[in-house]
């Protein structure tokens, strides 16, 4: 059941949003067309406020006018839908699978907190508790994907999969904070692994289109720091 | 019937996340070995397969563990294909993704906060736990349970409240008045609690309320480790 028109599919979402990011990487890994309608900063539409009145946000997937929110419920709605359409993004394994997700999981639940904790924290022991916590997460990251890539470029090993995917969104915002810090958060004498693997995923054509530029996403977290310092990003 | 040994489940009594597994366990008919630990001393087994966040309840299939109840239920599902708890249809799969991650995460979190809190932050939380337990009621309009006919995916993961709910109410002197404002969420309440697999697999009522309000006495010291 492929989509065959842009009305088909739509994709509410924000250029800078990590959680859409995933949601565009997975529609465009898997070649699907779509409408991508652009949400205002600061501002919810009506469709956005019917589409999702439980969490009013971003990314909402639109199929034939039946939404879907959620990243992660989305890239796998996307991955079981296109099934037929380019690789397949979750392991074919039952056990990989329940790393993808297990992982997944531990990124928004550790990892998304404490990097955009970052940003928003008050005081300069709450930025430095938050970046101990990020660089302990992507530390833990590291060793996952040894495991898990098994000696492939990805963690869906020779292609794009799933967990590349939750985590891969974020790495624009990852260079961003690195470049506003001025530290490494993917560091080659601790995390080799990760630091070939976003390489490699940025390299991607279908990926290198939607990652929003470094320089584009410091000056928005100049913009959110000074205006909305506790405004968290888009989910 | 898979032999006993390939299939170990780690948990603890009282812990809501460690029965859905079991409660999905049971549904698909699996023998397994179930090992109790003691959270304020676990065992080096329990660290060894879950060194990340060293939390019940964790499955190990064949020398493999597998950790987060979510992901164990889907892995469950994936593994025995029989009496298949998340649905077909992908939209179908989407929805009860949404139901599980809601009443997880945000419903706990208002739980939580009820639970442990007092005054004004014990109030807006129950008020944001009605808010919640107002879309699961609409969401049940016209069902007998989330999943339709029978219980599935979505029930397992809203299960958690259907006991622990009152339970935490009890123990921590609250209401959500879920009887009188939620009648879909109340019925499938009572529905859900007497279906045979999740009647003869619920902690006794008596001493997990004592369990939930010695917990709170501590405060949130003594976590009980559990997703």
């Amino acid at each position: 059941m492929a989509g065959s028109g842009n009305s088909e599919v739509k994709l509410l979402g924000a250029w800078a949003s990590p959680y859409v990011a995933r949601a565009r990487i997975a529609l465009n890994l898997k070649e699907v067309q779509y409408e991508f309608l652009e949400e205002q900063f600061g501002t919810k539409s009506e469709l956005l406020l019917k589409s999702n009145p439980i969490y009013k946000k971003i990314p909402v997937l639109i199929h034939d006018d039946k939404p879907i929110c959620e990243s992660l419920i989305i890239v796998q709605y996307i991955d079981e839908v296109w099934v037929s359409s380019g690789p397949a993004l979750m392991p074919a394994d039952a056990y990989d699978r329940a790393l993808h997700r297990f992982w997944a999981v531990y990124i928004d639940d550790k990892f998304v907190p404490a990097l955009f904790g970052m940003m928003r924290a008050p005081t300069e022991e709450a930025k430095a508790e938050s970046k101990e916590q990020a660089l302990a997460s992507l530390q833990l990251l590291e060793e996952a994907f040894g495991k898990i890539s098994k000696g492939k470029p990805f963690f869906g090993g020779d292609t794009i999969g799933y967990l590349d995917v939750a985590l891969g969104a974020f790495v624009g915002w990852m260079k961003a904070f690195e470049e506003m810090n001025g530290f490494k958060l993917l560091d080659d004498a601790k995390t080799p692994l990760l630091c070939a693997w976003a390489e490699n995923f940025c390299n991607n054509e279908v990926v290198g289109a939607v990652i929003p530029e470094t320089a584009k996403l410091v000056e928005l977290a100049k913009v959110m720091q000074a205006r909305f310092k506790n405004a968290p990003p888009a989910n | 019937m898979v032999a006993s040994a390939a299939v170990r489940l780690f948990g603890m009594w009282a812990s809501p996340a460690v029965r859905r597994v079991e409660w999905a366990l049971k549904l698909k008919g699996i023998e397994y070995e179930y090992i109790e630990e003691d959270l304020s001393n676990k065992s080096s087994s329990l660290l060894e397969f879950n060194p990340i966040n060293k939390q019940v309840p964790v499955l190990v299939h064949n020398c493999n563990p597998i950790v987060e109840s979510l992901v164990i239920l889907e892995y469950i599902d994936e593994t025995w294909k029989e009496n298949p708890i998340l649905p077909v249809d992908p939209l179908e799969r989407a929805k009860a993704r949404f139901w599980a991650t809601f009443v997880d995460v945000k419903c706990r979190e208002e739980s939580r906060k009820a639970f442990f809190m007092e005054g004004e932050e014990k109030e807006k939380a129950i008020e944001n736990l009605q808010v919640q337990l107002k879309a699961l009621d609409e969401e049940l309009e016209g069902k007998k349970f989330f999943s339709g006919d029978h219980i599935g995916y979505t029930d397992l993961a809203v299960g958690w409240m259907a006991f622990w709910l009152g339970v935490a109410e009890e123990a921590a002197g609250f209401k959500a008045n879920y009887d009188v404002k939620f009648p879909n969420f109340s019925r499938w309440m009572k529905d859900f609690l007497a279906e045979p697999v999740i009647k003869d697999n619920l902690p006794p009522r008596e001493k997990t309320v004592e369990f939930f309000r010695a917990f709170k006495q501590l405060g949130s010291c003594t976590k009980v480790n559990q997703k």
